[in-house]
């Protein structure tokens, strides 16, 4: 059984589990048949990446991102078993380099039609989406501001370390978030899900200025 | 920072959409208000002798109308769906069921058909450069949608195989994939939402849909350019992370079925002018 009919077949399970239905099984397959024949000029390799689902991508999908109750147990188990931490166990890291993350919007561009330039920056893009620093106006509004994020959660270990689990995969507490799993798809290296910890965290951080 | 200050910076920077200026201006923003300003009136004067998707369209015209490829013949019989040659209203009746290919088919692919059969042009010739400025097809769905100005979008999805389409356009729309776990919703699923300082629609809310797809094509200042809507869609699908999606495929039609339908009753303005 290929990796995606695996998918399926378990996503098709919990939604039976649930007895919602969000979209038909028959539309779900005509989607994946066509989605299978538009992108003719992807590799195997980027097929497996970026076309095909994981499991969590499979039920979010199929219930337009509101996963009834078995389906959404199901994801918070996977994207807590996901969970990594560097190696040396520091959560928080160097919020200078979170900031620099937080900008950069670069990377994972592919196609022929406009790649990324060879060797650009791979960044978290955090202004996107969230205000986080104040004096940074050009932010935004996609997910909620964090401006004060750290003056309002201080840095006990129990704060950093739901921080930094938040960061490398949001849908281990809100199922289905809109937030990229930025950790558990490896998009930043714990290193850097710490940096970008700091920079909501840290005293210093312009965040929490 | 207070919403409020952001509404009132949204309207005009909505307003103007200016491309490379804004661009620069949005990128080092840092509380200078008024070289924001001065900036988007610059920018302001500057279109106000038209839309340079004018171009694209008297160019569009042009090529409906001379005799082209082997069979030295022009695209006035072309049948985008109201019957050969009956352009007012067709693109806002698109995408649509056609019997003669049997494909679901929109505005691009149509034309496409139309050059092949009718001029006895290649496929590759067709929609050669389509990703490039001064593309033929973008001048010829420029000139298309112009026709629609006036128009209610009016694409309903009836036929079953146009409503099995507008079914796979919204689980597209949902599906999410990639290593950003990106979707269509992600982006243009709630409302009042921006990128940085660029608004985006929520495709879910039908007044927002319509605002949207009533100004496709598009003249797109930051690339000088005329986008069709599958030139933006492929775009935003290669934002997600994705690979390329195919042009003319029926991902990308699906998506635009699906979209029409949210945006139904809005009235063609195209060719509009973004950012």
């Amino acid at each position: 059984m290929s990796r995606r009919s695996r998918i399926t077949v378990a996503a098709f399970l919990a939604l039976v589990a649930t007895g919602a239905c969000a979209a038909d099984p028959t539309v779900i397959e005509r989607t994946e048949e066509i989605v299978g024949r538009s992108f003719s000029s992807a590799t195997a390799d980027e097929r497996k990446t970026r076309l095909d689902q994981d499991e969590v991508q499979a039920l979010c999908s199929m219930h337009h991102n509101q996963p009834p109750e078995a389906a959404a147990l199901r994801i918070l188990e996977l994207s807590r078993s996901s969970l990594r931490y560097p190696p040396e166990g520091r959560l928080m890291g160097d919020w200078k380099e979170g900031e620099k993350l937080a900008s950069v919007g670069t990377g994972g561009h592919i196609g022929k039609i406009q790649p990324d330039r060879p060797g650009v920056r791979r960044g978290g893009n955090c202004y996107a989406c969230h205000v986080l620093a104040p004096k940074e106006i050009a932010a935004g509004n996609l997910g909620p501001s964090l401006a004060g994020y750290g003056k309002q959660r201080g840095t006990s270990p129990e704060s950093v370390r739901l921080t930094y689990e938040k960061i490398f995969n949001a849908q281990a507490f809100y199922p289905c978030s809109h937030m990229p799993r930025f950790g558990s798809n490896a998009w930043l290296t714990p290193q850097e899900v710490a940096d970008a910890v700091a920079f909501l965290l840290d005293a210093a951080s312009p965040v929490n200025k | 920072m207070q919403p409020s200050f952001f509404d009132g910076l949204r309207p005009r920077i909505a307003a103007a959409c200016a491309g490379a200026l804004l661009a620069a201006v949005a990128l080092t923003a840092t509380g200078d208000d008024n070289h924001a300003i001065d900036e988007i009136a610059k920018y302001r004067e500057m279109l106000k002798d038209g839309n340079p998707a004018e171009l694209m369209e008297m160019r569009g015209e042009e090529l409906w109308t001379t005799p082209r490829g082997p069979r030295a013949a022009s695209l006035e019989q072309c049948d985008l769906g109201l019957g050969p040659g009956v352009l007012p209203g067709a693109y806002a009746h698109l995408p649509r069921w056609f019997e003669d290919t049997s494909k679901v088919q929109d505005a691009e692919s149509r034309l496409v058909t139309c050059m092949t059969v009718l001029q006895g042009l290649s496929v590759e010739e067709a929609t050669r450069n389509w990703t490039k400025p001064n593309s033929d097809i973008e001048a010829l769905v420029t000139f298309v949608a112009t026709k629609s100005q006036g128009a209610a979008i009016d694409a309903p999805a009836l036929h079953p195989r146009e409503a099995e389409f507008a079914a796979v356009g919204a689980e597209l729309f949902f599906r999410r994939a990639g290593p950003l776990d990106f979707s269509c919703a992600t982006c243009h699923s709630q409302d009042q939402r921006r990128i940085r300082l660029q608004d985006l629609p929520n495709f879910l809310d039908p007044k927002s849909a319509q605002s949207s797809m009533i100004t496709w094509p598009a003249y797109r200042v930051s690339q000088s350019a005329v986008w069709t809507m599958e030139r933006r869609l492929i775009d935003c699908i290669r934002q997600m992370r994705a690979p390329d999606a195919d042009y003319l495929s029926d991902a990308v039609i699906a998506l635009e079925v699906y979209l029409q339908k949210q945006a139904a009753g809005g009235v063609m303005q195209a060719p509009g002018i973004k950012r």
